[in-house]
C-alpha cells in the first residue's frame, strides 16, 4: 500500500527545519533524501563487514563481495536484465556514458560515422559524444524538440540512414519531463543497423524500466536519484556488447593475468570495474532498490504522476507563471516540471522559495542548448518524488505568490 | 526570513533592476569585457571609455537575475569619472565588504552600499561579485597593454 506519511516517517532529513519552515524538497531531479533503510544499510555495511572485494580469503572480504555481487543480481532483476553480467557499476551516470563512449565508441566509430542525439539531452549525454567525435572524426546528428517539448521524429528515418552508428537518448527529460519513445525509436535504429543508448538517469527512479522491453542496448542511470548514495551509477548493457568493447580504466580488479609490458582482461562484467569500487555505495543502492521494490515502481509513477498533474493545474492559474513542455502528465510526461514567472530570474525565486522553506532548483540544468531552444538563460524547475504531497504542493503556490507580491512591492525611490 | 530577504533585496536593488542605468554599448571603449558565472548563466559585458588616466564612459549589457544585474547598474555608475587608482578602490572595497569585512569609509560605494545584505546570503555573492571581477580583468588587461 502507497502511504505517503508512513513513507515520510522513514525519511529523517524530512523532520528538519530549513529558516524556521518545515522542509519541502522539491529538487528531486537533482538527487533524492534517503530513507532509513539505506542508512542503516551502509552503517551496517561499515560497522559489520567493511573489506575489500574479490581477493580476500577472510570473513570479511568474502561477505562483502557476497553483498556487492547480490546487488549486480538485483539491478539486472530491477531493469529485468537477461543477466547481473550485463551490469557494471560506475560513480555515476555521467561516467557510465563515459565509459560506454570511450570503450565502444573507440573501437566501432570511425571517421565519418555518424552519433544521433538530440536537443533536450543533458550536458552529460552530449559531451562525452562531442570528445568522442573529435577523437574519431565522427559526425553528431540532432533531433529537435516540438513546441510541446517532445522529439521530433519525422526526420528519424533519414538521420537513421544517414549513417547513424549509436543513437544516445534520454528516457526521461530532465527539465521538460518529457518521456521518449526509446522503444519506437530503438526498433528504427536496430532496422538501420544502429545501437541505442538510454539515459535513464531520470526515468530509472520514477518508472518501471524493462531494458528488454524497452529494447536499448545499453542504458544508464545514477544510484543518488534513487534513494541510494552518491558515488554510484550503473551501465547496463548486452552482454554482447560488453564483450566487443575495449577497457576503459585498467588497473587492479579488471585484469585476468599480468606481464611486465601487457595484460589480459578479466570477463565481463569485471573488465570495466578497474580499482576498488564504492563497495558501500553499492550495498547501499541494493538498500535503495529493495525499497523501491516494496513500493512498487508502477505505485511510484502513478504517485509521480498525480502530484504532476495537480502541480501542472495548480501552476497553470498563476498569471505570469510560463511552463515549458507538455501539460498532461502521463505515460509521455513524468514529475519534472520547469518554469519561470515574467521578469524575475529563477535564482531570485529560488532565493525566495528557500526562505519558505522550499527547496527547488534553478538554473540551466545542465542541458543549455535546450535553454536556447526554449529562448531562456534558466528555469525553476520542481520535481517530484515518493514522499511529496499535494499539501506541499500547496505551500508552493503560496510561496511563489508570496514571490510575485515581494518583488513587485512599490520602489519607495522611483 | 522575509525581513532578511528585505535586506538582500533592498529597495534601491530593485530599483536599479528594474530601471537599469548605464545600459549599452560604447563604440569607442579601450576596455571591452565580458564574464559570466558557469553554472547560474549570469553575463555581462562592460565597455569603459578612458580619458586622460580616467574612466570617462562605462556601459553594460547583461543577463541574469536582480542581484548581478542591479550591482552592475550601481557598480557602472560608480565607476565613471574616477581615476584607475580610485576604480581600484572601489573593487577592493566591495571584495572585502563582500567577505564580512567593513568597508573603507573614506572609499564612496553610493548605492554599491545596498550589497552589504548579500553576505548573509553566501550562494548569491558570487552574483553579486561578477561585475568587479569582470571589470578588474578588463582593467588588469587594459593596464598590462
Amino acid at each position: 500500500m502507497f502511504d505517503v506519511r508512513r513513507i515520510r516517517e522513514d525519511f529523517p532529513i524530512l523532520s528538519r527545519k530549513v529558516h524556521d519552515k518545515p522542509l519541502v524538497y522539491l529538487d528531486n531531479a537533482a538527487t533524492t533524501q534517503k530513507p532509513r533503510h539505506v542508512l542503516d544499510t551502509l552503517i551496517d555495511y561499515y560497522s559489520r563487514f567493511n573489506a575489500n572485494i574479490h581477493r580476500g580469503v577472510h570473513t570479511l572480504s568474502d561477505e562483502a563481495t557476497c553483498a556487492y555481487e547480490a546487488v549486480r543480481e538485483m539491478t539486472a532483476r530491477f531493469l529485468r536484465a537477461s543477466s547481473s553480467r550485463t551490469i557494471v557499476f560506475t560513480r555515476n551516470a555521467t561516467e557510465a556514458v563515459n565509459l560506454f563512449a570511450h570503450a565502444w565508441g573507440r573501437v566501432h566509430l570511425v571517421a565519418g560515422d555518424q552519433i544521433l542525439l538530440s536537443e533536450m539531452e543533458h550536458h552529460s549525454n552530449l559531451v562525452p559524444w562531442q570528445l568522442l567525435a573529435k577523437a574519431t572524426g565522427a559526425r553528431l546528428a540532432f533531433l529537435s524538440i516540438t513546441d510541446e517539448g517532445r522529439l521530433d521524429l519525422s526526420h528519424l528515418e533519414r538521420l537513421l540512414a544517414d549513417g547513424t552508428k549509436l543513437v544516445s537518448l534520454t528516457l526521461m527529460s530532465n527539465v521538460l519531463g518529457t518521456i521518449n519513445p526509446i522503444r519506437q525509436i530503438a526498433e528504427a535504429a536496430h532496422r538501420h543497423g544502429a545501437l541505442i543508448l538510454a539515459d535513464g538517469a531520470q526515468a530509472v527512479p520514477h518508472l518501471p524500466v524493462d531494458v528488454q522491453q524497452l529494447d536499448c542496448d545499453a542504458l544508464v542511470f545514477s544510484a543518488h536519484k534513487m534513494l541510494g548514495p552518491t558515488g554510484v551509477g550503473v551501465l547496463y548493457a548486452s552482454e554482447k556488447l560488453l564483450e566487443s568493447m575495449e577497457p576503459f580504466l585498467g588497473g587492479g580488479e579488471m585484469i585476468s593475468d599480468v606481464q611486465l609490458t601487457s595484460a589480459t582482461w578479466n570477463e565481463i562484467p569485471w573488465k570495466f570495474e578497474a580499482g576498488t569500487p564504492n563497495i558501500g555505495g553499492v550495498i547501499g543502492l541494493g538498500a535503495a532498490l529493495e525499497y523501491l521494490t516494496r513500493l512498487g515502481m508502477d505505485q511510484v509513477f502513478a504517485h509521480d504522476l498525480e502530484l504532476t498533474s495537480y502541480a501542472l493545474s495548480r501552476l497553470s492559474e498563476v498569471d505570469g507563471l510560463t511552463l515549458y513542455g507538455s501539460r498532461e502528465a502521463g505515460m509521455t510526461r513524468g514529475g519534472v516540471i520547469a518554469f519561470n514567472l515574467d521578469g524575475l530570474h529563477p535564482h531570485d525565486v529560488g532565493t525566495v522559495l528557500d526562505a519558505e522553506g522550499i527547496a527547488i532548483r534553478a538554473g540551466h540544468h545542465c542541458a543549455k542548448p535546450l535553454m536556447r531552444r526554449l529562448g531562456v538563460a534558466a528555469t525553476g524547475r520542481v520535481s517530484f518524488y515518493i514522499y511529496n504531497t499535494k499539501e506541499e504542493v500547496d505551500r508552493l503556490m503560496e510561496a511563489l505568490q508570496t514571490t510575485k507580491a515581494f518583488f513587485n512591492r512599490q520602489s519607495v525611490r522611483m | 526570513m522575509l525581513d532578511q530577504l528585505d535586506e538582500l533585496y533592498r529597495d534601491v536593488i530593485l530599483d536599479h533592476f528594474r530601471n537599469p542605468t548605464h545600459v549599452g554599448e560604447l563604440p569607442v571603449a579601450q576596455v571591452k569585457v565580458e564574464g559570466a558565472n558557469p553554472l547560474c548563466g549570469d553575463e555581462l559585458t562592460f565597455h569603459l571609455q578612458m580619458q586622460r588616466g580616467r574612466i570617462h564612459q562605462v556601459r553594460f549589457r547583461g543577463k541574469g537575475c536582480a542581484i548581478s544585474q542591479a550591482a552592475a547598474s550601481m557598480f557602472a555608475t560608480q565607476l565613471e569619472g574616477k581615476t584607475i587608482q580610485e576604480a581600484w578602490r572601489i573593487v577592493d572595497t566591495m571584495k572585502a565588504l563582500m567577505q564580512g569585512q567593513d568597508p573603507d569609509d573614506s572609499v564612496d560605494l553610493g548605492d554599491l552600499e545596498a550589497l552589504a545584505g548579500v553576505r548573509k546570503f553566501p550562494v548569491r555573492v558570487k552574483c553579486a561579485a561578477l561585475s568587479w571581477n569582470v571589470v578588474e580583468q578588463g582593467l588588469k588587461n587594459y593596464s598590462s597593454q
